[in-house]
């Protein structure tokens, strides 16, 4: 790890000011793949500006059929919380298997949705769930927040402050792990919402994605058996040393299986 | 059998401080003026040097010094050596031995090579300085691959023709073609044995220290035998006579076999703190650990079995490739020969056997003994071999092993292949595991699973292994540059305490337990009052170490030689004091008694008068302490049968192992505990192994597989609740009966997997690792 400065501001305004002072400086929340990177050497930021010590950016509410969680709360309250496990289950049961227990309770969803892994989990819940985010400047739509790979919509100095979630009539996460990092070698987010099936897709291409293939035969048929039907393209699936295309397409669909079936 | 004595499951001992944080590793030293280590490490597969500039890096915060191998050459270190000559075919007398510089000279050969050291007062500087070296490389084409490296276009060392260190052949060639002529069934398999990388759970690390008014060195090292580390550091890398450096290996955590070699940083380290004037510590990060301890396996076979129309084995041919990496670790050339083919008869009494074997170079990290070393690879090719000929031929596996068996009255039984095995019951192994598995319900068992949608497999290993290594003039005779006895030294406190030290090392065997019940045992001194010590050059007596299972085979028949010499002299000051005949003494349970009389007198009682002798034997020495040396008589032959069932989800390829038996014979056992540890943490090595893991090195010698997000290490979640089982028929050839323990599972386990998936998978070739994926796809051209 190279010398950085260190900042931990009390306030979001401040936090965005100790950034816009650094000359190539970084946001903190859990820190679960900066620090990794850092102790590397492969990331040199000059300041970290560290939003742990925020109030604001903590916690879960719930009101109106949706659930808003703050930037900062980590995985394992979000596992933990009985008002998200009450109003999406899905969503609970998803944060309960992120990592390990050590990355549970350090890693959080902002941390999580603005570094957009193409293996993260989160991604695919706020696109398949129509999760809207929060900023300390604007309101983003799920669809509009995910960009590319490692890439979204935030601008340099601006800061997620909460994720809300509508609350779906049923959903389900299905996540087959890559054996080794036990990121998602395929993940799949199934969601029956008022405005229809939603499903999302990770870790098998460069980034999150909904499946609007998939979408569209649930909608018709909502069964696993209307997943059998749907040819899932291999050309852009991700090939490493863990999974081929075929096979990664072939996990999509049997994932999307099961998270059908996990909807009841 | 005593509460504390052989046979006893006693918590171990060591584990109080080693769960609690209070364990003393290489690491957790540090001295008055220490300074850190960098290695600068090569990017490049293989590469020439043109030129090392470190005139920035010099100038850098902290830095105390960097060194090249121009220096260490200067200075008349000697490069890294392999201590085992391979003779090859037709009467080629040594194997090409390319020079393995501790820094490079000129050239690079894998990624993570040896470049340069620097020294600085703190880690992070030096790691910065080191990434400020500036080095001019000038890249060579890369030799990757097992199987593609003999006459690859590209030759990585001038000594070695073709990328070949050796053309290395055993058996009788010609009974074995004369088999195959006359042979029913013929079964050919295409084999590799995957490359795995040890990671032991502590990194590699030292802490070199230069005395200058003593001019001693003292080096602490992760090493699993302290006193061949000072051996060859003085005789061949000449960096301090033997006398004057001191070798201490503290607690270790884990070895595998990784931690056997003289590598180049200990070399480098011990020979730069006395240039610099400063204590050197450094600790492998585990990055480089991925990248430089040395790999284990990397075979690519093919084998050949022949068999009568009944499915009596008639003959054995196999031809295996062997990657040795890029240079020769210090056991490496022994590995893919004598630890190997030797093993090729297995349990059975095929009468003709024929192996060559090629090693070659690869522009990858060096690849020496790993868990079974050799033994692992030979079950594991032998084990498909004959699980595949069972299949051919529509012949039960278990009944085609029973058949082929060496039965219990054969032995001593000579195999064609240099071994002659003691003892064993091999059909008793192979029933009991059958009724342990219940191998009679499995078709009802598969019979549900296909109902469910999924597949099940059945597979068996019967395996046998060479441990005990070993006698040293077997040793010498086939290229072993070492003898391989053992030591023990057993030393009674005038307080009747005992301190043992021993020339082996624990790294998580468990010798601190282990070897105070043989002690409690055979001198009836209970097991607190008994310091086991291992590790220390100017502690213990020369030994040779802890691998190929030999700690208690080989140094435990030493401890009990010494106590037999302790009990000897004890007679003598017992007859003494006792006012009876030499000869009239029994001892038993800690005391010597004058046999018919109630007069006795404690072993604590004899050390305390042989300290205090006012009241003397005349001609007899004062003090009780003995030491011994036992070079074995012969290797020891640990075997048994493993049976593992899987059940495989089709539509994903995930497979889980539902159902392990491991039956072993390790003849005497002294904790049974520990040996049950021992085997269920092997079989989770080898199932890391068969499913999980596998070192992957890109067609330009970078490892893809450098880090825990992409090298599978086997977890819990892995792994079954193990049903474990023992045999026994102690060893005649050694004082205890026993065989050794450490590497079985690892040894039995991976064929008993592939067998079990390949079973389910309709009987496909699948290499290792089986992969989700490789299952999935073999499903998939099952269907």
């Amino acid at each position: 790890m190279y010398g950085f400065d260190y900042h931990r501001p009390g306030s979001v305004a401040d936090a965005a000011s100790a950034l816009g002072g650094a000359d190539d400086g970084k946001y903190l929340a859990g820190g679960q793949t900066l620090l990794a990177t850092m102790k590397q050497r492969l990331a040199s930021p000059s300041d970290l500006v560290d939003l742990g010590g925020i109030a604001d950016l903590k916690g879960i509410t719930v009101s109106g059929g949706s659930v808003s969680i703050g930037a900062t709360t980590t995985h394992a309250e979000v596992a933990a919380s009985a008002d998200v496990q009450g109003a999406i289950p899905a969503l609970a049961a998803m944060a309960g298997d992120i990592g390990d227990r050590q990355v549970r309770n350090a890693g959080t969803i902002g941390g999580s949705l603005a570094n957009n892994d193409p293996a993260a989990d989160y991604p695919a819940a706020i696109l398949a769930l129509g999760a809207t985010i929060t900023t300390n400047k604007r309101q983003i739509a799920a669809d509009d927040f995910i960009v590319g790979m490692f890439e979204t919509a935030l601008e340099e100095d601006e800061i997620i402050t909460s994720v809300s979630f509508p609350a779906p009539t049923s959903a389900a996460y299905m996540k087959f792990k890559q054996p080794a990092s036990r990121f998602a070698l395929v993940g799949v987010f199934v969601a029956k919402t008022a405005g229809g099936v939603r499903v999302a897709v990770t870790g098998a291409t460069s980034v999150a994605h909904r499946g609007p293939k998939l979408e569209a035969a649930l909608n018709e048929n909502f069964s696993a058996s209307a997943v059998d039907g749907v040819q899932i393209p291999v050309d852009h699936m991700n090939v490493d040393i863990h999974a081929g295309a075929e096979y990664r397409a072939n996990l999509v669909k049997v994932m999307a299986k099961r998270a059908v079936e996990a909807c009841g | 059998m005593t509460e504390t004595g052989i046979g006893a499951a006693v918590r171990r001992t060591e584990d109080q401080r080693f769960l609690t944080g209070n364990g003393n590793y290489t690491d957790d030293i540090n001295v008055f003026g220490q300074t850190y280590a960098a290695f600068v490490r090569s990017p490049h597969a293989h590469a020439k040097i043109n030129g090392i500039n470190s005139t920035a890096a010099a100038a850098a915060d902290g830095v105390v010094a960097i060194l090249t191998g121009e220096e260490l050459a200067a200075d008349g270190v000697g490069p890294l050596i392999c201590g085992w000559n391979i003779a090859g075919k037709n009467g080629v007398e040594a194997h090409n031995s390319p020079v393995h510089h501790a820094l490079a000279m000129g050239k690079v050969n894998y990624v993570g090579d040896h470049v340069a050291l620097v020294v600085a007062e703190t880690q992070a500087q030096a790691d910065s300085a080191a990434e400020m070296v500036e080095v001019d490389y000038e890249e060579l084409p890369a030799v990757i691959g097992t199987g593609k490296a003999l006459n690859h276009a590209t030759t990585i060392h001038e000594e070695a023709p073709g990328n070949m260190c050796y053309d290395w052949e055993i058996g009788d060639a010609s009974a074995t073609d004369a088999a195959f002529a006359n042979a029913a069934h013929t079964t050919t398999i295409e084999i590799v044995n995957n490359r795995v990388i040890p990671n032991a759970m502590e990194p590699r690390a030292c802490l070199a220290q230069f005395n200058k008014g003593t001019g001693d060195w003292t080096l602490h090292v992760t090493s699993q035998n302290p006193h061949v580390h000072r051996l060859v550091m003085s005789a061949f890398n000449g960096v301090a006579p033997e006398h004057k450096l001191r070798v201490i290996a503290p607690d270790v955590g884990g070895g595998f076999g990784s931690k056997i070699f003289i590598y180049a940083e200990e070399v480098v380290c011990t020979w730069a703190t006395r240039k610099v004037g400063r204590p050197i510590k450094w600790t492998a990060k585990r990055s480089e650990s991925f990248l430089c301890d040395a790999h284990g396996r990397d075979h690519v076979s093919k084998a050949e079995l022949a068999l009568d129309a009944d499915g009596k084995f008639l003959g054995l041919r196999v031809n295996t490739k062997a990657n040795l990496g890029s240079y020769l670790s210090t056991f490496a050339s022994a590995v893919p020969t004598y630890m190997y083919a030797t093993l090729l008869a297995g349990t059975y009494t095929t009468p003709a056997i024929y192996c060559d074997v090629q090693g070659v170079f690869t522009n990858t990290a060096p690849v020496d003994a790993y868990r079974g070393a050799g033994r692992p690879e030979a079950t594991y090719l032998l084990e498909r071999v004959v699980e595949t000929a069972a299949r051919e031929m529509n012949i039960d596996p278990a009944d085609l092993r029973r058949r082929n068996y060496i039965q219990p009255d054969a032995f001593p039984y000579q195999t064609p292949v240099v071994h002659q095995y003691d003892i064993g019951d091999y059909g008793a192994s192979l029933d009991k595991a059958c009724d342990m598995a219940d191998v009679g319900g499995f078709a009802a068992r598969r019979a549900d699973s296909e109902s469910r949608g999924k597949r099940r497999g059945l597979g068996y290993s019967s395996y046998i292994e060479a441990c005990g290594i070993a006698p040293s003039a077997a040793v010498g005779a086939l290229g072993g540059g070492v003898g391989l006895w053992e030591s023990a030294d057993i030393r009674f406190n005038a307080t009747g305490s005992v301190t043992v030290m021993t020339g082996t090392h624990n790294h998580g065997q468990g010798h601190e337990t282990a070897f105070a019940q043989v002690i409690s045992e055979k001198l009836g001194v209970p097991i607190e009052n008994i310091e086991i010590v291992e590790g220390d050059t100017d502690k213990g007596p020369f030994g040779m170490g802890t691998y190929g299972s030999r700690s208690i085979a080989v140094g435990g028949s030493a401890i009990v030689k010494a106590a037999d010499k302790i009990v000897e002299k004890g007679k003598k000051i017992a007859a003494h004091c006792l006012e009876a005949a030499e000869d009239d003494i029994e001892f038993a349970g800690g005391n010597f008694t004058v046999a018919g009389t109630d007069k006795v007198m404690n072993i604590a009682e004899v050390a305390f008068t042989a300290y205090v002798p006012h009241n003397y034997p005349e001609g007899v020495e004062p003090g009780l302490h003995e030491q011994a040396f036992y070079d074995p008589l012969n290797f020891s032959f640990p075997a048994g049968v493993h049976i593992c069932e899987v059940e495989i989800d089709p539509t994903t390829g995930e497979t889980e192992i539902v159902n392990y038996t491991a039956v072993d014979d390790f003849g005497t056992i002294i904790n049974p505990m520990i040996v049950e540890g021992q085997v269920h943490g092997g079989i989770g090595q080898g199932v890391g192994q068969a499913m999980l893991e596998g070192a992957n090195y890109d067609e330009n010698g970078q490892l893809v597989t450098g880090s825990y997000m992409d090298y599978t290490m086997p977890r819990a979640d892995n792994l079954p609740n193990f049903n474990v089982g023992t045999t026994s028929t102690p060893s005649p050839l050694n004082p205890l009966g026993v065989k050794g323990a450490g590497e079985a599972g690892a040894i039995a386990s991976p064929p008993a997997v592939i067998n079990a998936i390949t079973d389910a998978c309709g009987g496909a070739m699948i290499d290792m690792p089986a992969t989700q994926e490789k299952v999935w796809q073999a499903c998939q051209a099952a269907e």
